[in-house]
């Protein structure tokens, strides 16, 4: 058996050792390669969306969004005023407000159209699947899938979709879960631990396993999936429902504005006609946040999606935005799963070579994922200059007394029997007795680097052997450490910037914890954590008034996951953990966690930069339209009209028609959300209100002063 | 009359530094006036004769029930005493009060408008000028002052629904801030030749050898509370246009100080009380930045109006008082309308049409420049809520005001708060330009009838108390709906304050992190300056347009 130096499988690390940490192949900030890609914003996908554009435009729809039912109901009015009163500039800013409502409701559209086709296909997996149900007496049933029940026994073997969320009470499988996670290496499920959940519409690949569904009929994940890729679960957050009062608050300033403007000046004896009233009411009103409010939320929902992680609301992935603390299991998040050897320390008269070559030896038939990273990094070692690349199969067939010697509680070392020669490695303790034993003696100096390894919180193992002489020496010190993934301290770095604090959670004693925290560079740690000590801490970050946000699979995790502010369950984790989170994270990848705040943020910063960018855009509106509206009366207004626009039907159709346009344009913004940057919060917001505070104040000057260029041409209105 | 901008940049600067000055200590007084737990001996007496149990802290809505119940006492006492006047004595042979009228005053100075529908010296006798005008002036002060301290508390208070007692906080206002500085105003004021006597009339002979009758009285008593509670009810029909109320430039600058000084050192009680000055710094900041960008608009306005043909035909004298010169009457027309003083010491009618605008627009941003007592705190921490909301968005954070959270119900009050004096203004100002027989009552025609009866509603609702002089205004018709103005321009604002100080107060404090959006510094400073100069264009250009724009901007 060769083994690659490369780091193992994901899968087969899983299937080998199932201790319940994910696998940890991936670095983070690594993007995965099998993240959906969201469509792209073209003609098809317009295409697409308009029908359901159209169908947004019912009343009862509209009045979900106080700021279009606005704009609804003034084109519905100029409508009327045009076909008792019709003349072209009527007819046109008519049909600008119609298209303004329109472009709203398309904006909508498309965000959840982009779901559409990944709920198509998730109902697709589920669709005809039969269960055979186990019932009481022993004998099986056939029935379909979405008749289960709660507790049901279902079977199900190589081949079989599993036809609803479940736990595994016998048996093992691997499972192709490609359907909802999008990964096509298939996954171990087994009964008992923390691998036991499996989930409708995955597919079983070998063996047989007996399931007793968890999930309600339509309550399954795969249900709630659909709903959420399809947006038909949004609830306001309370995020929304605040700048919803802001925007409807200022509709209602603009209201009161357009209403007493007509009394107003009809005194100069200029009154506007209605028409142009109203299309001052829908310039001026937030029509553009208005607008795409919607759409930013799907599509924020939709990131995560992306990311492969489920939100149950979309107030959870608000939160993810708000949260100061960030609880972090060390094993698996920060470190490694295992600890991995990390230097050789040959004993004083003993070579290098000599050490690498016996600690490489030791550690052949060593499946542990320890005895493995010595071979690899005695590998790693060798290929820098000594050769001892021996597999175990090339070493039975040139020593045919090999014999293997496993490691045992009883022995506490583990190594080869190669004829008369012995070689062990072990716990320091073991080691030194099988030397002492065999009338050999501690050297001094490996016992004081034993000490310093430990004092430095690795996991010091020595490495002796017993020659066919008789000569029993220790050769030297192997170091077992926790490596810290790389790129983590960048991120916690990443994290304090944006005033986010992480705790490390770990069972390990408190010297080894502490330089494990330092070395990640973490702010906080827990030694010797047991899932009370979890809640305590979760409990004590919440009266201080911080938003705390933790992963888990366990099922003693679930507790604390339900207290966390956020709390993340891994797929792989039991059904217990996925029910007390709030986000299920398909790739079971416990760093998400770093992502998901990202795109908590992204969404608020989306939603209140064009809250901005919409507010600040009215200055240059009133500057089109109130010397369009004035100059006939008072002559002197006309120095307003700073921008030089045409004619009056044409400042006011330019300032119409950049109000809807601009809902238009930006619309892959809304989708794509504005770029977020781990700044501080003083950096975020000088940079935003640059952007879009300034931005929007500067754009429709701009805009419409192009716009009054073109519409100046058409006769009759230039 | 000349203009000298060498004499608005020195009066400026020797506010700035006097009140630069007295800002601090003035802060850390009342800072102790509202958080000593000691009563005095005869607060504590006092306490006992009103029934005031003064250890016990009221709720939100119990305090402002409070406030409430007191106003709506005072408005009803001083109307009934105004209407008895001719059988009450001190009515300097007066009758009793128009009831259109005295309802109207009773309103206004209650509500610390302070807007005048009548002639004093030809209305009300020294008992109602001394016993009912001039207490309100410091009661209706104090009021604004401590809802302000209600507001501050809610802010700092943690898991509690208390914000401190009414009667206790009125009381301390009254005898322990106002009074004092109020005696110790008169007497430089009387020192500056502001007359203070009992002489119901004063009989001067002119060169001419004809004689007048001037009526005096207790002026400089009145006066000194008139400014310092940002009331402006002048003793005399022309406030302080009147050499008795204001005799020289001295004096004048000395009630612009005065104006401004209270609402300026209340940002340093608010930094102080929330335990970080920088936020007290950057509210006293952008309360600056405003006050002196408006003082140098105003100036230029008047300026450049004297600049065209109308001065050659002696224009900009008309309104203006030779005592007291441009330079002062600009300084103190802007100081009196971002306050929400409105004594007045130029005819603002007679402002050139962009400085009255200026006037106009001072009053619109909310009077939070520094504003009034207390209300002008008030305004400009709801208008950084509002900032901060918006700031929270932008950089991805559930927003949070001085460690607390920014959610619905805080955005609902918050909201409807900057809602009320724009749809006050606007609606009644809509509504009147439908009535002509209500616009007749300025019979200027043209823009400047419009922007007379515009002027009337934005001091009535902001509860300025400043005119354009040429509109009647004690007819039936305005005098009630500047009294509706006033009334709802003053109690639902105080209502929704008290209410989001109570939310407040309930909320846990969050600590302050990297990813804080900071309520101090310049950065946020300059968007709590946007936030309120765009929302304020935004509700009020259209209207400004078709009064002193359109009557200003001349091709």
């Amino acid at each position: 058996m060769t083994r690659s130096s490369s780091a193992p499988a994901a899968d087969t690390s899983a299937l080998t050792y199932g201790d319940g940490n994910p696998p940890q192949t991936r670095t983070p900030g690594e993007h995965k390669h099998h993240t959906k890609a969201p469509a792209k914003l073209n003609a098809a996908t317009i295409n697409a969306a308009l029908p359901v554009a159209f169908a947004k435009l019912h009343p009862r729809q509209m009045v979900h969004s106080p700021v279009m039912f606005v704009v609804l109901v003034g084109a519905a009015a100029c409508t009327i005023i045009c076909l008792f009163k019709p003349a072209v500039f009527g007819i046109v800013v008519t049909a600008w407000l119609w298209l303004t409502v329109l472009f709203g409701t398309l904006s909508e559209a498309i965000a959840e159209g982009r779901g559409k086709a990944q709920a198509d296909s998730l109902r697709a997996s589920r669709k005809g699947v039969m269960a055979r149900v186990r019932l009481e007496d022993g004998s099986e049933k056939e029935i379909p899938g979405t008749d289960l029940k709660l507790n049901d026994l279902v079977i199900c073997e190589a081949g079989d979709v599993i036809p609803s969320d479940g736990e595994i009470i016998e048996g093992l499988a691997s499972v192709d879960e490609s359907t909802i996670t999008g990964e096509s290496a298939p996954v171990i499920r087994e009964s008992g631990g923390d691998r036991s959940s499996v989930t409708g519409g995955t597919k079983v690949l070998s063996d047989r396993i007996l399931v007793r569904i968890t999930a309600e009929p339509g309550a399954t994940f795969i249900d709630r999936m659909i709903k959420l890729v399809e947006g038909a679960v949004r609830q306001k957050t309370p995020n929304e429902i605040a700048l919803h009062v802001l925007l409807v608050s200022l509709t209602i300033v603009f209201l009161v504005v357009t209403m007493t403007l007509a009394p107003i000046a009809s005194l100069a004896g200029a009154t506007p006609s209605p028409i142009v009233l109203v299309a001052l009411l829908v310039c001026l009103i937030p029509t553009t946040i208005g607008a795409l409010v919607p759409a930013i939320g799907i599509a924020g929902m939709d990131r995560l999606v992306q990311h492969n992680v489920l939100a149950t609301s979309g107030r959870a992935v608000e939160t993810a935005g708000d949260i100061t603390t960030l609880l972090l299991d060390k094993t698996g998040t920060i470190t490694y799963g295992n600890r991995r050897a990390v230097g050789f320390y040959p004993a004083a008269g003993i070579g290098q070579d000599q050490l690498v070559t016996a600690a490489r030896l030791s550690s052949l038939a060593d499946e542990t994922p320890e005895g493995r990273s010595i071979v690899e990094l005695a590998d790693h070692d060798s290929s820098n200059g000594s050769s001892n690349s021996t597999s175990l199969e090339g070493l039975s067939s040139t020593t045919p007394d090999l014999a293997i010697v496993e490691f045992t509680a009883m022995t506490r070392m583990s190594g080869l029997d190669l004829g008369g020669r012995r070689i062990r490695k072990g716990a320091a303790a073991a080691v030194e007795r099988f030397v002492t034993e065999a009338g050999g003696t501690m050297p001094a100096d490996v016992q004081q680097r034993v000490q310093e390894i430990s004092a430095q919180g690795g996991t010091p193992l020595l490495v002796a052997e017993h020659t066919h002489d008789g000569d029993a020496r220790v050769l030297g010190t192997v170091h077992l450490a926790d490596v810290v993934k790389p790129g983590m301290r960048a991120r916690f770095e990443e994290l304090r910037k944006i005033g986010i604090r992480t705790v490390m959670i770990t069972g390990d004693n408190p010297v080894t914890a502490k330089a494990i925290a330092a070395e990640a560079g973490v702010d906080d740690f827990l030694a010797e954590a047991t899932p009370e000590d979890k809640m305590d801490v979760i409990r004590r970050e919440q009266g201080e008034g911080r938003l705390v946000a933790m992963t888990g699979d366990g099922t003693n995790d679930a507790p604390a996951l339900a207290a966390a502010d956020v709390g993340v369950a891994m797929n792989s984790g039991t059904p217990a953990a996925k029910e007390a989170a709030n986000m299920v994270d398909l790739d079971s990848d416990p760093t998400k966690l770093i992502n998901i705040v990202g795109i908590g943020k992204q969404l608020l910063i989306t939603r209140g930069a064009l809250t901005t960018f919409s507010v600040a855009n009215d200055v240059a509106k009133y500057f089109a339209i109130v010397p369009a509206l004035f100059t006939a009366a008072f002559p002197g207004l006309g120095m307003l009209n700073i921008m030089g626009l045409a004619t009056p039907a044409s400042a006011i159709l330019s300032a119409v028609i950049f109000n809807a346009l601009i809902i238009l344009a930006l619309v892959p913004l809304a989708l794509r959300g504005v770029k977020y940057r781990a700044v501080s919060a003083t950096q975020a917001l000088g940079r935003n209100l640059l952007l879009y505070g300034l931005g929007g104040l500067v754009a429709p000057f701009i805009g419409i002063k192009l716009l009054d260029l073109i519409i100046s041409l058409i006769p009759g209105i230039g | 009359m000349v203009f000298s901008a060498a004499s608005v940049i020195t009066q400026i600067a020797v506010l700035l530094v006097a009140l630069f000055l007295v800002h601090k200590p003035l802060g850390i007084y009342m800072d102790k006036v509202f958080t000593g737990s000691r009563s005095s001996k005869p607060e504590r007496v006092f306490y006992r004769l009103a029934g005031v149990d003064a250890g016990t802290e009221q709720s939100w809505s119990v305090y402002l029930r409070s406030v409430l119940a007191f106003s709506a006492v005072s408005i009803l006492v001083i109307f009934a005493l105004q209407r008895l006047q001719g059988v009450l004595p001190g009515s300097n042979g007066l009758p009793g009060v128009d009831p259109w009228v005295a309802m109207n005053t009773a309103i206004s100075f209650v509500t610390n408008t302070n807007w005048q529908t009548y002639a004093p010296e030809a209305t009300v006798g020294i008992f109602v000028q001394m016993c009912l005008l001039a207490v309100q002036n410091f009661l209706s002060a104090a009021v604004g002052i401590v809802v302000a301290i209600a507001l501050i508390r809610g802010i700092v208070r943690a898991g509690t629904d208390r914000l401190g007692n009414f009667w206790v906080d009125v009381t301390r206002a009254s005898f322990r801030l106002l009074l004092p500085l109020a005696a110790v105003a008169a007497i430089a004021l009387v020192i500056g030749g502001v007359v203070q006597n009992f002489w119901s009339t004063d009989v001067t002979n002119q060169a001419a050898g004809v004689s007048q009758v001037i009526p005096g009285g207790p002026v400089a008593s009145q006066e000194a509370i008139k400014v310092l509670g940002t009331n402006g009810g002048g003793y005399f029909n022309a406030n302080s246009a009147h050499p008795f109320e204001n005799p020289n430039v001295f004096t004048s600058l000395f009630q612009v100080f005065l104006i401004l000084l209270i609402p300026s050192a209340l940002p340093y009680t608010y930094g102080r009380m929330v335990g970080d000055q920088c936020q007290g710094f950057t509210v006293a900041g952008v309360m600056g930045a405003l006050w002196l960008a408006s003082t140098a608009l105003m100036a230029w306005a008047v300026a450049s109006a004297q600049g065209t043909a109308t001065t050659a035909a002696g224009g900009l004298g008309e309104g203006f008082e030779q005592r007291l010169g441009p330079a002062a009457s600009s300084i103190f027309a802007a100081s009196t309308t971002l306050t929400s003083t409105g004594a007045v010491n130029v005819a603002h009618d007679s402002l050139p049409p962009l400085a009255g605008g200026v006037a106009m627009l001072n009053m619109m941003l909310g009077e939070v420049a520094p504003g009034g007592t207390g209300s002008g705190l008030y305004g400009m921490l709801v208008l950084a809520i509002i900032a901060v909301f918006i700031a929270g968005l932008m950089v991805g954070r559930t927003p949070e005001f001085v460690g607390k959270k920014i959610g619905p119900r805080e955005m609902k009050l918050a909201a409807l708060y900057i809602l009320v004096t724009p749809t006050l203004v606007l609606v009644f100002a809509g509504i009147t330009a439908l009535l002509p027989d209500a616009m007749a009552n300025a019979p200027a025609g043209g823009p400047h009838q419009f922007s007379e009866m515009l002027y009337a509603f934005t001091s009535g609702a902001n509860n300025n108390g400043s005119a354009f002089g040429g509109i009647t205004s004690s007819g039936p018709y305005v005098s009630a709906a500047l009294g509706v103005a006033m009334l709802l321009g003053r109690f639902l604002p105080i209502a929704l304050v008290l209410a989001l100080a109570g939310s407040l107060a309930r909320q846990r404090k969050i600590p302050v992190s990297a990813g804080t959006v900071p309520t101090h510094g310049a950065l946020f400073g300059s968007l709590l300056l946007s936030v309120t100069v765009i929302m304020t264009a935004l509700s009020y250009f259209p209207a400004l347009a078709l009064g002193p724009l359109a009557e200003g901007l001349i091709q």
